[in-house]
């Protein structure tokens, strides 16, 4: 982990789920307030490379707080939500931007929420947070580890208020997530970090 | 045990390997870089670091399949549709008013990107006119490259990424299926120059009037991104074009100011 990175986000919150999820993803930015340590990343799975833009606005258009789809090479800035491109998987680096990579599909998804999830705690440490949504693949159970092997916070939505619940379920089995919530919670949770 | 190797150990097996054999990764993001290595480490057995690092000192062969397993060679054809329209109906009409047409494949990884050109220039009438070059560090996949031989479970997916893209065939029309793999037609390797060549440490080999190189600067850090469009820069005719991937961009390169971009596509013409 390296230190103090000028201009860089203090903190950063990773939100991994697929396309279910979106709702949920919804709810969360909708009573979003803003923290200008704070950045937040957003990895769905879902089909192809196009609906990206889509995704952005629809997000945009629900909250207040500024959304952007992660560019190569950026800073990670406080205050922003980005947005995993489509068919890229989205890394994390410890200078503290982001890189794009189209290297194989895992679990049958690009981008890959574990990729993201890793390398996330590997920058940030304990002031990374990843929380996992409903899913339908075991992609985020390794991403958990890692985050509590780096000392960061793991959420993992309790598979009861999940659309999908194999990937929370999964997490929950093979991981131990620091805190499990239902939706409510979660919204609470994210706004009160 | 899952494998492990921090930022010095990683940075020491890249030195090593460019002292030693000449290959410099050092300008390679990080995160994705350490990725390939892990995945490496964890197909080979090596737990530790010390491990990796001393076959790599050691055995010549295992040094070379470090560097081709640590380079993604990920590829498709007729990937991202508005941007083959735009070649076919933007670009190609310009390039058709050369005598002789020059295009260099830069990253080219196992070559699909380079028989959809071909495809492209056939179906335009161009291609007898034209010579295309495709590069890559890695003589594995250039060797694959060369042979036209791509997984017959792809075809599916390629053949609606070529209606898709405004293919004017039949798309099995350019394939023949042999067991598991689709054959490419020998004709559309035939005006194509297969070679190594190194983005990082070769230079300029010829002028080209159209240089792709798509989903290779994504893992090089600023600088290396921005010697290697210099590099580009270079090699490109004045009135050329220089097409990156969907998520590339010269935006914020030495380069920027003499280019304009073509529609919105990710596809700059040196001005």
């Amino acid at each position: 982990m390296e230190e103090n990175v000028s201009g860089a986000a203090k903190k950063l919150v990773l939100i991994g789920g697929s396309a279910g999820s979106l709702e949920v993803v919804l709810a969360i930015l909708q009573q979003l307030r803003a923290d200008p340590l704070r950045a937040i990343i957003i990895v769905l799975h879902r089909k192809g490379g196009n609906e990206s833009n889509v995704l952005v606005s629809l997000l945009k258009d629900r909250t207040r707080v500024p959304v952007k789809e992660a560019e190569e090479k950026e800073l990670i800035t406080g205050g922003q939500v980005y947005i995993a491109p489509g068919d890229y998987h989205l890394l994390i680096e410890n200078d503290k931007t982001l890189s794009l990579d189209f290297s194989e599909k895992i679990y049958y998804s690009r981008p890959c929420i574990d990729v993201s999830f890793q390398t996330a705690a590997e920058a940030y440490g304990p002031l990374a947070t990843g929380i996992l949504l409903s899913g339908a693949s075991r992609d985020g159970t390794d991403g958990i580890i890692a985050i509590n092997k780096a000392g960061g916070v793991s959420v993992v939505q309790s598979p009861a208020s999940s659309v999908v619940d194999y990937m929370p379920a999964h997490a929950l089995k093979h991981a131990a997530p620091r805190l499990v919530l239902n939706i409510a919670e979660l919204i609470d949770y994210v706004n009160g970090f | 045990m899952t494998p492990a190797i921090n930022d010095d150990e990683i940075t020491h097996l890249l030195n090593l390997l460019l002292e030693q054999y000449g290959y410099d990764f050092l300008g390679y993001s990080r995160a994705s870089i350490k990725r390939r290595i892990l995945r490496l480490m964890a197909a080979d057995n090596l737990v530790a670091p010390a491990g990796i690092l001393q076959r790599v000192r050691f055995d010549p062969e295992y040094a070379r399949r470090f560097m081709e397993e640590i380079t993604v060679n990920v590829t498709e054809m007729f990937r991202d549709a508005s941007f083959y329209h735009c070649l076919r109906n933007t670009v190609l009409p310009v390039l058709n008013t050369y005598p002789m047409i020059r295009i260099w494949h830069a990253g080219c990884s196992t070559g699909e990107e380079v028989y959809s050109m071909a495809m492209l220039l056939q179906e335009e009438g161009l291609y007898h006119k034209s010579l295309l070059y495709a590069t890559d560090i890695n003589a594995g996949v250039i060797e694959k490259a060369r042979r036209g031989m791509f997984p017959i479970s792809q075809m599916k997916n390629y053949s609606n990424n070529y209606i898709l893209a405004g293919g004017k065939e039949s798309f099995s029309k350019y394939y023949t299926a042999n067991y598991g793999y689709a054959k490419f037609d020998e004709e559309l390797s035939g005006r194509v120059i297969f070679a190594t060549h190194n983005l990082v440490s070769d230079k300029s080999f010829n002028e080209f009037q159209l240089i792709i190189c798509r989903n290779v600067m994504i893992y090089f850090d600023k600088e290396l991104q921005d010697s290697v469009l210099q590099l580009f820069d270079d090699s490109l005719e004045s009135l050329g074009f220089l097409a990156l991937g969907a998520k590339e961009t010269i935006r914020f390169s030495s380069i920027a100011t003499s280019y304009q971009q073509i529609e919105k596509e990710k596809i700059w013409r040196k001005m």
